[in-house]
């Protein structure tokens, strides 16, 4: 079986930039929401003095992430902001000194066995730095390391624009294979694959230079065809195994571990110094300058564009990612994110939302479905308000790559349906669950 | 500060659009049409011309007429209207033709809601509709203007399957003048090799899969062959070409997956032998395609592809 893809534009115009730091911003936003799971709960107050490294919010819950500041300064508020998913949750504002005095909770962890290993890991507020924003720590507490067959080092970064992985893999190679030592010794891991997709020849060059010196680490060359990165796809298309609905890819033997997360935890390992700052791909069409650059995190996007040369055209639209999965923000002050590893700005024609004709029942959604929904089906249940329908298309299995969005000729807004559809079916299943109670 | 557009994702789209796959169909038959005035003369371009026209002109009146957002510049009307002119004689009084093209576009297309929403083919629909009402006009064929073996007379004469079906074998044109469409039918169903290079155009540029035109094509070569007639002269005979690759590949009336589309085309297949070798017409396509699109849905569903969630169904 072969799952199915598309092809799209690649704009891969930053691979050849490398990150460039940027001067600070006059202010950082921190949301206690950067991650999937409960928000972070903040330690510091209104007037504390922070420093580089130190730790201002707490893991609130098992998923959960502790976060940290990228400057040193002084808290200017902690209060609830309206954040890009559309939910108030509590931020941090801070305002740097322009000292950036390091912490004094910045150093090396200790590690000496599994326990330790995913302690360090949770400490260092990492999560998944790829998009998904999955704290790390949870994927590697693994109760039997044994499960772990491989680990797949995602590297495909299949979205048009981005570069911020393909930066990690030329310019932190050795702290890719240094994280890579770290899971041999303390995840007992005994096989590596790097999934990269073949349109950074540079990368994969790289990559197999140090695999080579290894008998563990293989260097995975997968088509470019998107959604190539995405979880599901990755594993079946390296390890021929399709993650059941509803499962973790550990029930296949398998953790999926994004390429700049491990490059950052080995360096993390090395220098103490948390997850606070990152490289950011800049680009789209309204862009002077693109080029990957390292921000703190919480910098505002309207800094890092003008800070990075400013834009040729006004913005029309702002993402966080790139343009197939990417979350438009509302804000152009909102600020850059553990899981933002791409700002791509749009202007009016680039933004122009497409006209919408009737659907002309071309089956080019259904026929392009890496998970094989139909999503021209789903669309008519969802009109229907048919939760029986719905559960029996799956919709809930819909990772929203945007794939049937991207190819339909009639410019539906199938990504649109699939997600409200899910919101049906998750209501039809909850009051089926309440009759079976009663 | 500037307002930001908002938007669920994809921010990106292909530049494919439900006008440009229509183009593409109308340059695809581009070649049908020509070779049908070359062979037929220039009245086959007063029945396409007829038709196209009282198709789109139908399909403008009626959404105007109904305040429904009138879509001709999607060019769907020009395709059913090309369609029906390729499925009728060139001697058809034009008024019948225009009959037809009203019938196809208001009956069949925008009564049942338009575009993507006709569960039959309308060019189909009403060729089959003006057979019964115009059995006359509707089989008056006549000889084309020329053949390989040099001109011939603009007389009367029978299609090829009628004239197996009467069994006056000796009056059959060649193999070589069936190929270039050089024999009585309809006007835009003669030549093979137009209806080829505009069917190849359309699998190439992904328009159509290979699969309904194969699965059909290919039941109709394997059923003659096991029922011992003439291969080659049952492919290019009749309208299997033009079915196969532009009436049984219409998007809405027929299923759009892989293994629904051969289902449909095997199903063609089969109703079209069974048609041309025991039933009372000489030629089977258009009926073989009007009765899978009424099988079209349940074809769909049952045909549909598992989702792939690896053997897990939690509910």
């Amino acid at each position: 079986m072969k799952i199915h893809g598309i092809r799209v534009p690649h704009h891969k115009n930053t691979a050849n930039s490398a990150p460039v730091r940027l001067p600070l911003p006059t202010v950082i936003t921190i949301p206690m929401s950067m991650h999937i799971g409960r928000p972070s709960a903040p330690i510091v107050k209104k007037g504390d003095s922070v420093k580089v490294g130190q730790k201002i919010a707490e893991a609130s819950a098992y998923i959960s992430a502790p976060v940290h500041s990228g400057v040193s300064g002084t808290v200017k508020k902690v209060d609830e902001m309206l954040i890009s998913n559309g939910q108030k949750v509590p931020c941090i504002v801070i305002e740097p000194d322009g000292l950036q005095e390091i912490s004094e909770e910045v150093k090396p962890p200790v590690i000496t066995d599994h326990k330790s290993f995913v302690q360090a890991v949770a400490d260092s507020g990492s999560v998944g730095l790829g998009g998904a924003g999955f704290p790390t720590n949870v994927k590697l507490n693994v109760r039997d390391l044994n499960e772990i067959e491989a680990v797949v080092i995602n590297a495909a970064e299949c979205e048009p624009y981005i570069t911020s992985d393909t930066r990690t893999a030329l310019d932190k190679t050795e702290y890719i294979f240094k994280g890579i030592d770290a899971f041999r010794k303390y995840m007992k891991v005994r096989r590596f694959i790097i999934g990269i997709e073949n349109n950074k020849p540079d990368a994969i060059e790289k990559l197999r230079s140090f695999a080579q010196k290894t008998d563990d680490v293989e260097v995975h060359v997968l088509p470019s065809i998107y959604p190539q990165g995405g979880e599901k796809v990755l594993v079946y298309n390296t390890m021929h195994r399709l993650i059941p609905k509803g499962s973790l890819p550990l029930d296949v033997g398998a953790v999926v571990i994004n390429i700049t997360t491990l490059a950052f935890l080995a360096e993390y390992f090395e220098t103490g110094m948390p997850l606070v700052e990152r490289c950011v791909t800049l680009d789209g069409s309204a862009v002077k300058e693109p080029k990957n650059v390292i921000v703190p995190v919480g910098m505002p996007i309207s800094e890092v564009i003008e800070a990075a040369g400013g834009l040729k055209s006004e913005a029309a639209k702002i993402l966080y990612g790139g343009p197939m999965m990417g979350i438009a923000v509302p804000d152009i002050d909102a600020p850059i994110l553990k899981n933002t590893n791409a700002v791509t700005v749009m202007d009016a024609k680039e933004a122009a939302p497409p006209k919408t004709t009737p659907c002309i029942n071309c089956g080019a959604c259904l026929n392009h479905c890496p998970l094989k929904l139909d999503p021209r089906a789903i669309a008519k249940a969802y009109k229907k308000n048919s939760g029986e329908e719905l559960k029996q298309l799956q919709v809930d299995l819909c990772m929203e790559c945007g794939c049937c969005g991207y190819v339909c000729p009639a410019k539906r807004p199938l990504v649109q349906t699939n997600k409200l559809a899910k919101a049906v079916l998750r209501i039809y299943k909850e009051s089926n669950k309440k009759e079976e109670r009663q | 500060m500037n307002r930001l557009l908002s938007a669920v994702s994809p921010h990106f789209h292909s530049r494919r659009t439900t006008q440009q796959i229509m183009l593409d169909v109308i340059i695809a038959l581009v070649p049908a049409a020509v070779m049908s005035v070359v062979i037929f003369g220039y009245r086959s371009a007063m029945v396409i011309a007829t038709c196209v026209s009282v198709c789109v002109l139908s399909e403008f009146l009626f959404e105007k007429l109904c305040k429904r957002e009138v879509t001709v510049s999607d060019l769907s009307a020009v395709v059913t209207g090309l369609l029906l002119a390729f499925n009728l004689p060139v001697t058809i009084p034009l008024w019948q033709a225009a009959f037809g093209s009203v019938v196809a576009i208001i009956v069949v297309k925008q009564l049942f809601g338009g575009i993507g929403q006709n569960f039959a083919n309308p060019a189909i629909t009403a060729r089959i509709i003006m057979m019964t009402a115009f059995s006359g006009t509707m089989t008056n064929w006549v000889s084309p203007n020329f053949t390989t073996s040099g001109a011939a007379d603009a007389v009367s004469t029978a299609t090829p399957l009628t004239l197996i079906t009467k069994g006056e074998l000796n009056s059959l044109p060649s193999y070589l003048d069936m190929f270039f469409g050089f024999r009585g039918g309809c006007l835009g169903e003669t030549c093979v090799l137009a209806l080829l290079l505009g069917g190849l155009y359309l699998i190439v540029r992904g328009v159509i899969s290979w699969h309904t035109p194969v699965a059909f094509i290919g039941t109709v070569a394997v059923m003659s062959l096991i029922c011992g007639k003439d291969v080659p002269y049952q492919l290019m005979a009749g309208g299997l070409m033009l079915g196969a690759f532009f009436m049984a590949t219409d998007y809405s009336s027929t299923p759009p997956n892989k293994l629904g589309k051969i289902v449909f085309g095997v199903g063609c297949g089969l109703i079209t032998i069974l048609i041309r070798f025991w039933g009372n017409f000489p030629e089977g396509v258009s009926f073989s395609i009007l009765l899978m699109n009424i099988l079209t849905p349940y074809i769909t569903k049952l045909t549909r592809p598992k989702p792939l969630t690896g053997g897990a169904d939690k509910l």
